[in-house]
């Protein structure tokens, strides 16, 4: 074996380089200096983004990650650097994003001593990472990051920290470079059970009212193919959670509608009068389920999730199948009968035309002359064929994209699911153009959102990227007004906002702006900032005090979606 | 309904461990009433046995979060009549109380043993349940005991199958 000597800090980047990553964002600071030292010679060859806080750089990563398929990478020094990541770990955590953060560490022989920029990293980060560890010496470095790939990818994926000291970023070893791909205590490759699969497929043959709801776990196992295949056959009308949009195409005729607390009506009423209910790579969330006490008790369940300690968490399966919904969906294929449900299917059609009158009447009683967030993303939608990137954030706007946005192609859609971050948006969109570099790449951004990470508008102008920026401008911290409203009898605590001129704002990072406040500018702005040639952002006044409807409000059954 | 229950977890022996399997109990506002760890019967594969107080659900959903670390192996839950269990205790008493004649019946009627006895003090062991260790610590109180320590829980499955045949199982079920 051919051994070369190496610091820690060239290892860093050489194992970087044999899983295959070529692009990290980052940000560098003293106990990581080593480290971007050795990067310095890389410049050829791995893209450093460096972003305006490490925040942003752990959520580009997420973008990055969601439209790639791949792992994202994050660089961040000690201490403040490593704090500004928790939030992005959680976020990656609960949506079970696969990400490698590599984290500078004091010097081995200060630990524990209150050095300047220590912070116990690895304490803070255990219960938001997949797995985490510290490296103190250079000849650990290849293994650890190896392993770091491994279990970030592997399974259901997630993020994963490695902290490094200084002293070992410093030091020499031998580099040797050998790929994980098993772990003693780590089982990720579940075996299906072909009795188990069975049963599942004779509830499904059997069922007279079948209904499939999809999740994110679709796109994590890339079973999108094996998805519509097994939906074309069983003829099941198929649904979807938040983070499980663009799985399946948005405008296939079996395609029902999104589901949860702000989804389409028929998806959630249905659930409570379906015989069998298919959930696949979901997690039943309680802003999908609702009441769970309520929650599809007429039915048959059956679960595939690759986390065995998804299974039976919140919802009992009737039938459980622990596996990677790829396999789980071919071997499934195989075993149902060919059927079509014409008329469970017009049922959700009947009950989508209750949803769209409804919802048209409340918006004529509301002043016509505001412009309305749904207007704004389905001229978008119209205008990018569905076929856009979509990166929202976290509110009001967030759920009128999800409802009005025709996702039509898989891992298009990036937003904050479980966690709910504010300020997610604007840099996952930059590491999501990273990750789809031919895509259109839109950022639909709330007023408030918008002002918790703008600083990356920076990041932004220092790459040269083409993205687009929507910002939905309210004037109130929207989602959290509307429960005031209709809760808390109008009290409206602290949540109007006054915004600086973002046009003004964006055109000070040299980034072309321009702003709409008129209906009949709405379509040509639109169509000036995706024509344009790089990056763009357009701020949209809307209606200060519109709802997001339907709604399940707290505590309520699916069979309780409000539509006004 | 609330019950005690025996937690076995199996991992590997790496630092934090402990961190991590008490961290999951923590976020769901689980209480421990002991913990104890030490190397299992397989070389390498450490056991940390966990006695708490809660629902059959809620140490359910606990196994299934343990199971999810990556370092631990297997995670066990019973009740009580599924497990041999013991603790030991320790009792230190003023040795000038050994010639008092009733600490030597004390001593005998709990099958209690005497460690060590220094001029000064001496150090009684007895190992039982709680109960039984409790209820010597009320007996030897009169005699003024200057220290007092009980481990937590140890336990042994009563079920046959061993650690070693679940690992085999493990390694398969990974294709």
């Amino acid at each position: 074996m051919n051994l070369i000597k190496l610091t820690g800090a060239q290892a860093v980047v050489e194992s970087l380089l044999a899983e295959q990553v070529d692009t990290i964002f980052g940000y560098p600071g003293g106990a990581i200096m080593p480290i971007y030292d050795a990067l310095y010679d890389y410049k050829s060859t791995v893209n450093h983004i460096l972003v305006r806080h490490e925040q942003g750089a752990i959520h580009a990563a997420q973008g990055y990650a969601r439209t790639s398929g791949k792992t994202g990478v994050v660089f961040a020094t000690s201490g403040p650097g490593a704090t500004n990541l928790i939030t992005g770990l959680a976020d990656a955590m609960i949506d079970s994003t696969p990400l490698v953060c590599i984290t500078g560490q004091v010097a081995s022989h200060l630990l524990g001593t209150d050095a300047f920029q220590e912070t116990d990293v690895v304490g803070i980060s255990m219960p938001i990472t997949k797995w985490n560890c510290q490296v103190t010496k250079a000849e650990d470095i290849p293994a650890a990051i190896a392993k770091a790939f491994y279990i970030a990818r592997s399974g259901r994926p997630g993020p994963v920290l490695i902290d490094i000291t200084k002293d070992a970023q410093f030091s020499e070893t031998d580099f040797h470079y050998k790929k994980c791909t098993n772990i003693r205590s780590y089982y990720p490759r579940p075996k299906l059970n072909k009795s188990v699969a069975e049963e599942a497929a004779k509830l499904i043959n059997e069922a007279k009212k079948p209904y499939l709801l999809i999740g994110q776990g679709i796109m994590l196992s890339n079973a999108e193919e094996e998805l519509l295949e097994f939906a074309e056959k069983s003829g099941i009308p198929v649904a979807s959670t938040l983070l499980g949009l663009g799985a399946f195409p948005n405008n296939h005729p079996q395609y029902v509608g999104f589901l949860g607390m702000h989804g389409d009506y028929a998806p959630n009423i249905k659930t409570n009068e379906c015989d069998v209910l298919i959930a696949i790579g979901m997690r039943f969330d309680d802003r999908v389920t609702g009441d769970v006490s309520r929650y599809a008790k007429q039915a048959r369940v059956v679960h595939v999730d690759i986390d065995a300690a998804e299974l039976n968490k919140i919802i009992k399966a009737d039938v459980a199948v622990h596996s990677d919904a790829k396999e789980a969906l071919r071997i499934l294929t195989d075993l149902v009968v060919p059927k079509q449900h014409t008329s469970w299917l017009q049922e959700f059609k009947d009950a989508k035309k209750i949803e769209v009158e409804t919802l048209l009447e409340s918006t004529r009683k509301l002043h016509s002359e505001e412009l309305k967030m749904d207007e704004v993303v389905k001229m978008l939608s119209e205008l990018t064929n569905g076929e856009a990137v979509v990166v929202t954030d976290v509110g009001q706007h967030q759920m009128m994209t999800a409802r009005y946005y025709q996702y039509n192609k898989t891992k298009s859609n990036i937003t904050s699911g479980g966690l709910g971050t504010m300020g997610f948006a604007l840099p996952a969109a930059i590491g999501a153009k990273y990750g789809a570099p031919d895509k259109t790449v839109v950022a639909i951004i709330g007023d408030g959102g918008f002002q918790m990470t703008l600083q990356e508008l920076g990041t932004i102008m220092q790459s040269d990227i083409n993205l687009k920026v929507i910002i939905l401008n309210n004037r109130f911290l929207g989602m959290v007004r509307q429960w005031q409203q209709m809760f808390f009898e109008k009290r409206y605590s602290f949540t109007n906002m006054v915004s600086p001129d973002f046009v003004a704002l964006s055109q000070a990072y040299s980034i072309e702006a321009s702003k709409v406040e008129a209906r009949e500018d709405l379509k040509n702005k639109l169509l000036k900032m995706l024509n344009h040639n790089g990056s763009y952002l357009l701020e949209v006044m809307v209606a200060k005090e519109e709802n997001v409807f339907p709604m399940m409000t707290t505590g309520a059954s699916v069979s309780e979606v409000r539509l006004n | 309904m609330e019950k005690t229950y025996t937690v076995s977890v199996f991992t590997e022996n790496s630092i934090g461990m402990m961190n991590r399997v008490t961290i999951i109990f923590t976020r769901r506002h689980l209480n421990i009433d002991s913990i104890t760890a030490s190397e299992s019967e397989v070389k390498g594969v450490f056991r940390y046995t966990i006695v708490l107080r809660t629902t059959r659900e809620q140490v359910d959903k606990v196994i299934g979060q343990l199971e999810k670390l990556i370092d631990v192996f297997k995670a066990f839950v019973h009740e009580d009549s599924e497990v041999v269990h013991q603790e030991i205790a320790l009792y230190k008493i003023k040795t000038a109380g050994l010639t008092n004649g009733d600490v030597e019946k004390v001593i005998r009627e709990h099958h209690a043993r005497i460690l060590t006895v220094d001029p000064q003090f001496m150090v009684i062991e007895k190992t039982g349940h709680v109960a039984e260790t409790q209820l010597l610590f009320e007996k030897l109180k009169p005699y003024r005991v200057l220290e007092f320590a009980r481990s937590g829980r140890v336990a042994v499955t009563k079920p046959m199958k061993e650690f070693s045949t679940y690992l085999k199982e493990l390694e398969e079920s990974n294709c």
